[in-house]
């Protein structure tokens, strides 16, 4: 299969000796919705720096379709568009004017920019403000308007930084609408986010980056696989007034309709129904506590902090 | 790119630079022209009258091409500066970093833009100047040359004061305590034969008074450098600018951290 992304061996090192990424070996295949994720400071953002040409690498190899950043660049940089994490458009501009500029820098012609920034510019909702100067824009329509803008020259690899950050519910989820049509469309995409049900949603691979190396790469589904205990919360028709007592069972009431519970890989939640039935309670409603996906990248991120502190003392 | 590709940049660029400082014009070309209005009411109706004549010529006509070359130079410099500082300070240069568009064409823009700007101002202060002084125009083909090569210069000049630039203090440094003096004693308003034989020599090392010199021959004939020397300077001043500016843009210096 086509690789989108091909990165090799990338370090990063910033003038002021900081090792931003050591060695980062990563492949995102054609067509992919995948996500980068990682806590604050591990190295996302400096890797998307790189890709885009934003941020100097000191060794290593990226390749976009097989294009060579360092020995195809142009070529390369055609495949790609960009959602940076901050706004970085002129305030002052117009929305439509910052869209069809856009599409001139990558060399295509006024009059095919201007149908294609109409397109986006009607996709994302932007249309009726295309005349308004950016600054005018809220929060979430200035996100669309660097989504429209990394659009405009058909990219064939668009990666996202946080697109979501700061957005209300509702926009969120048009704007992983909007995502996931442009995807089946054949766009491939990388998204990094700090809302893992987002990741957790829409993307089907994942490599998760901490303190400069990917610590894991691999599905979602074989990820969450790897999930050890998950805590449900579970909704009884029945009052209760203290801890229900299960063997083999933690339960612990959150009021005196619902309770907490861990469950174990190999534990069996209808088992538990059973039981909790034959003791005459009832349960209507579960949900998980936490994002699953959340409850992993935590483990796996708090299980690498204790071992490098293990390793320090 | 190809060729096609990168002219539809560079106009893309220019387009963007010239709607700019248009649709900004009472902070960029309205100042200039008043400004200059009230030089030539000054120093050349006023107080012009008393000096008398200069190099066989009244003292209004003399100042004409100095002042004019003065708003050239001045808007040349501050457009490119003011514009791409503000670009990198807002990250909206990101927009061309990530694109394929090759640095010699985003050089090759923001200069023309300043260009723009500098030759705009500097032909309404020529129209106004035309209420004020009979100007002759020795030379259309020497005037129009080395007002565009003097903009040029001044616009690469601003665009590496705006790459070293980390604040805003940082780009009305060089204009204030650099551009300014180097103007007011580049000829403006005095012929440099009036100068002690020493201050003759320290202001040929002023390139402003080769340009101001070289203009003043195209519009009136007369010139205290050889015009040969000026156009020769000029030109290697400008392609030398132009390889450091395209150099540090191709190092990424102040821009790819």
């Amino acid at each position: 299969m086509t690789k989108a992304l091909s990165i090799s061996q990338l370090h990063k090192t910033y003038g002021n000796g900081f090792k931003a990424l050591k060695g980062i070996d990563l492949s995102v295949n054609e067509g992919d919705f995948f996500a980068l994720l990682g806590p604050n400071g591990a190295g996302k953002s400096t890797t998307i720096g790189v890709i885009s040409s934003l941020v100097s690498k000191t060794e290593g190899e990226v390749s976009i379709f097989g294009l060579s950043l360092d020995t195809d660049r142009v070529a390369a940089k055609k495949q790609l568009g960009v959602v940076p994490q901050e706004f970085n458009f002129n305030q002052f501009e117009k929305v439509f004017d910052i869209v069809v500029n856009q599409a001139g820098y990558f060399g295509i012609e006024r009059s095919v920019a201007m149908k294609s920034a109409e397109k986006y510019l009607r996709q994302l909702g932007l249309w009726e403000k295309r005349d308004n100067p950016a600054r005018m824009l809220s929060g979430g329509m200035k996100r669309r308007l660097m989504i429209a803008r990394a659009l405009v020259h058909e990219p064939k690899l668009l990666i996202l930084d946080e697109p979501t950050a700061g957005v209300d519910i509702e926009l969120r989820r048009s704007m992983w609408q909007f995502l996931q049509e442009i995807n089946a469309e054949g766009t491939t995409i990388i998204l990094t986010t700090h809302y893992l049900e987002e990741a957790e949603s829409l993307c089907r691979n994942v490599a998760i980056i901490d303190h400069g190396t990917i610590v894991e790469n691999t599905s979602i589904k074989a990820l969450l696989k790897t999930l050890n205990r998950e805590t449900f919360i579970l909704d009884t028709r029945e009052a209760m007034t203290n801890d229900p007592i299960v063997e083999g069972y933690e339960l612990a009431c959150i009021d005196s309709h619902s309770m907490e519970v861990d469950i174990e890989k190999g534990q069996s939640l209808n088992e538990l129904f059973a039981v909790l039935s034959d003791k005459g309670i009832h349960v209507v409603s579960m949900r998980n506590k936490a994002n699953r996906l959340e409850e992993l990248f935590v483990n796996l991120v708090a299980g690498r902090k204790s071992v490098k502190e293990g390793n320090e003392q | 790119m190809t060729i096609q590709e990168q002219w539809i940049a560079l106009l893309t660029i220019l387009r963007k630079e010239i709607r700019r400082f248009t649709r900004i014009w009472v902070q960029t070309l309205l100042p200039p022209v008043i400004t200059m209005s009230l030089y030539f009411v000054i120093f050349g109706a006023l107080i012009g009258q008393r000096i008398g004549q200069m190099d066989g010529f009244d003292y209004m006509s003399f100042v004409v091409p100095g002042l004019i070359m003065m708003s050239v130079i001045t808007n040349s410099y501050s457009n490119v500066v003011s514009s791409f500082f503000s670009a990198k300070f807002h990250h909206s240069i990101e927009e061309l970093l990530v694109s394929p568009t090759p640095n010699y064409i985003i050089l090759s823009g923001y200069v023309l833009g300043g260009v723009a700007r500098g030759l705009t101002v500097g032909f309404v202060v020529s129209m106004i100047a035309m209420l004020f002084a009979d100007i002759p125009f020795h030379s259309v083909g020497v005037t129009v040359a080395i007002v565009a090569l003097t903009s040029v210069l001044f616009a690469l000049a601003g665009f590496i004061n705006a790459l070293f630039a980390s604040t805003f203090d940082d780009i009305s440094i060089v204009p204030t305590f650099v551009l300014t003096p180097l103007t007011y004693l580049g000829g403006v308003f005095y012929s440099i034969s009036l100068l002690p034989e020493f201050w003759q020599g320290v202001s040929q090392l002023n390139p402003v008074l080769y340009m101001v010199n070289a203009f003043r021959y195209g519009m009136l004939g007369i010139s205290d450098i050889h015009i040969g020397v000026a156009f020769t300077g000029v030109g290697l001043v400008t392609v030398a600018l132009f390889i450091t500016a395209l150099t540090l843009l191709n190092r990424g210096t102040r821009l790819r951290s």
